[in-house]
């Protein structure tokens, strides 16, 4: 009864293994939960993985490899396809060579994110193919189908997956890889990839032709299928909500889309003819039955309630019975916390007893804001920290301003805390400001990725490190602190109240590796030690 | 279409909740049947609440077991059977660690492996294929450790009452 192939993955391996599988050339991207597996697996299958100092850039650099002719899949959770949205609208224009799958996971009911922003409404924004999988399986097999679909059109294709897609294990059938992608090679294409007002004219002409060409093929594309059912109920779904419909509603006929954008609206006008009532089942924004209904064919969606958080079995059949009534509340967990031994709980104690304003930023110590520290005013996105701080700092009165302080994490800090820093030197508040960057040395929150200020790539092979101090001091800051909490020292303390009382721009890196991976950092070292001694060796060699 | 059976594993983080319904859903795989794993990553890591679901039967569509409709709800904290309890059906098993002599298990550590063992008394997969599961889910070294603690938590103690059959007569109070 067991087959030796069918094996058990979540929808993130199983799009890694599909990537494999088709020949992917690179893959590139900033960790982000639920997405963050994906380039772990992709990696550890021997795929070319790399993380990026933030989702613009992982972006810009998988175009490159699909300018190049190459297989390139780029991946983010949804909040940081905000981030490579600018690349992402051109690069709809200017079209691939290759083939380029932009993953965006999106995280309705914020199991771990700021937001629950539905990514998409980006594939109708940017004018670009979006295919929604439901399970591993089609995770998998959909991959394929957005390869074959990018470099047929030479177009990006979002590929947009949510936290129960991501997170869930299912069953999955691999097939035997497909044909292998041609090897890369670069053509000269100047009017097609420099987007000039010149030629970005011609080239939005000839994205519409392409989505108008993919609509139209759409309309018979297996992506999207029916389950035959009763003409009473008919349902449109797509992603998890269509694992949910078929078990609220195993009497309805299902129409279940794949492809979502642009929508194959002779096939939906069609089906809604042939059911009594039609009720569109999807999470998050009312992009499907908007889209539906614009098109002229009526059908049902959920009442505004249902929008909030994540869709599942119970709250479909409450849609399908149009019950209004207030739902259960779920009795509360035990929230998390920061770890008993963590290093930040000196930082916040000290930031709670000099009563600063805390613009702080999106990493482990966000959990700073709980008890029974309470010592974080403000987290917007990644990033914000400096921005917000020293905004605070520009009109704030001079008693409140002297105590605004941005706190920011080492892997947020390269995401895009930089620019911020930059903004401090140039635009510096009459009383200065201090930035904390917390170093522990890793994308802790997202479960320890490497990043650029670890002089580790993603796989921990040593490569080029980025010198938080060196960086600060470059730009002309000259309060520039290294210090390592301690508990005992009051070191931190004090530091902390000198650079407050400075009136001036100061930067306090507090510094030391996050205890849960203490023992993985010592092993990378040694490593290193044990490369560099060979090295040295060798090129002492005659 | 045949029911599937719905376990829900509740505990906090790094108690080896996560590990706990790998293993229950490669046995489930071993076993033939369709099934499918659903967990929430990201802030749990830093000690709060974790929950896993493991679905599996002939055909299983979502991956999360609906409030209410749990066979088997297996908790890891006494502390969080209260807020878990809602996901029980009227007649579905509590399994806590009561259910598992503490001071015979190899170590603390191995809890998790025990009240799989519990498990594994109410539910059709072959002893052999739970013990393959194991060994396949843990480095080679914890295997004897974690044989003995699913062994006591399958078999020890079966004159005693190892789980208790809870009556939840108003499911609207746990709410």
């Amino acid at each position: 009864m067991n087959e030796p192939n069918r094996l058990l993955l979540s929808g993130d391996e199983a799009i890694a293994l599909a990537a494999r599988h088709a020949g992917v050339a690179l893959g590139a991207g900033y960790p982000g939960t639920p997405s963050t597996e994906i380039l772990e697996h992709f990696s550890e299958l021997g795929g070319h993985a790399q993380w990026s100092p933030n989702e613009k850039v992982a972006l810009e650099v998988t175009i490159g490899a699909a300018f190049g002719g190459a297989r390139a899949l780029c991946t983010m959770k949804h909040v940081g396809l905000n981030v490579a949205s600018d690349p992402l609208f051109t690069v709809a224009y200017t079209g691939v060579s290759g083939a380029l799958i932009v993953v965006s996971a999106d995280d309705p009911g914020m199991a771990s994110s700021q937001n629950e922003q539905d990514n998409r409404r980006y594939a109708v924004a940017a004018g670009v193919p979006m295919l929604e999988p439901s399970d591993s399986q089609e995770a998998y097999d959909f991959m394929f189908s957005a390869i074959e679909i990018s470099e047929r059109w030479k177009i990006p294709v979002l590929f947009r997956v949510t936290t129960r897609v991501c997170h869930s294990y299912t069953v999955v059938r691999p097939r035997a890889a497909n044909g292998a992608p041609r090897p890369p090679s670069f053509e000269r294409d100047i009017r097609g990839r420099v987007m000039i007002p010149a030629y970005a004219r011609p080239a939005h002409r000839r994205l519409r032709q392409k989505l108008a060409e993919l609509q139209e093929w759409n309309e018979t594309s297996p992506l999207n299928h029916i389950v035959e059912g009763g003409a009473a109920l008919g349902i449109i779904t797509s992603g998890i909500s269509f694992m949910h419909v078929r078990e609220a509603a195993p009497e309805a006929r299902v129409l279940k889309l794949g492809f979502t954008h642009p929508l194959s609206m002779k096939k939906i006008a069609q089906f809604v003819k042939g059911v009594a009532r039609c009720v569109v089942i999807e999470e998050g924004d009312p992009y499907l039955v908007e889209a539906i209904r614009a098109a002229g064919i009526p059908v049902e969606g959920k009442a505004d309630m249902y929008r909030f958080g994540e869709l599942d079995v119970p709250r479909v059949r409450r849609i399908l019975n149009n019950d209004l009534t207030p739902e259960p509340a779920k009795p509360p967990g035990k929230p998390p916390q920061l770890c008993d031994a963590c290093q930040y709980h000196i930082v916040f104690e000290a930031l709670r007893k000099h009563d600063c304003i805390v613009a702080g930023d999106i990493g482990c110590y966000t959990l700073g804001v709980l008890q029974p520290f309470e010592a974080i005013d403000s987290c917007v996105c990644m990033g914000a920290s400096l921005g917000v701080g020293l905004g605070l700092r520009h009109v704030l009165p001079p008693d409140q301003a002297r105590r605004v302080v941005s706190v920011i994490g080492d892997s947020t800090f390269i995401h895009s805390g930089i620019s911020g820093l930059v903004e401090m030197v140039y635009n510096p508040p009459p009383n200065g400001h201090v930035l904390i960057i917390l170093d522990n040395s890793t994308t802790a929150m997202t479960g320890h990725q490497e990043h650029p200020g670890t002089g580790r790539t993603l796989d921990h092979e040593p490569t080029g490190k980025v010198v938080l101090e060196d960086l600060a001091r470059s730009l002309g800051i000259r309060r520039v602190h290294v210090v390592e909490p301690r508990l005992g020292t009051g070191e931190f303390d004090r530091l902390l109240a000198d650079c407050l009382e400075s009136n001036e721009l100061a930067v306090i890196i507090a510094r030391r590796p996050c205890i849960l991976i203490a023992k993985q950092l010592k092993q990378y070292e040694e490593a290193r030690c044990e490369c560099d001694a060979a090295t040295t060796v060798s090129a002492s060699a005659p | 279409m045949t029911k599937a059976t719905n376990i829900v594993v509740a505990g906090l983080g790094g108690q080896g909740v996560l590990k706990g319904t790998d293993i229950l859903a490669d046995v489930a795989l071993r076993a033939g049947y369709d099934v499918k794993k659903s967990e929430i990553k990201g802030m749990s890591q830093r000690g709060g609440s974790v929950t896993g679901d493991v679905r599996f039967g002939k055909h299983v569509f979502s991956p999360m077991v609906p409030a209410g409709e749990a066979d088997f709800l297996l908790v890891l904290e006494p502390t969080q059977v209260e807020p878990h309890r809602y996901m029980l059906r009227p007649t579905g098993v509590l399994i806590t660690p009561d259910a598992v002599p503490a001071d015979q298990l190899p170590n603390k550590k191995t809890l998790n492996v025990a009240l799989l063992g519990a498990l594994s008394a109410h539910l059709p997969m072959a002893e052999a294929q739970w013990l393959d599961a194991l060994r396949a889910g843990f480095a080679e070294t914890f295997f004897d450790g974690n044989r003995k603690a699913f062994l006591i938590g399958r078999h020890g103690q079966k004159a005693q009452a190892r789980t208790k059959k809870e009556e939840v007569p108003d499911r609207g109070q746990t709410v």
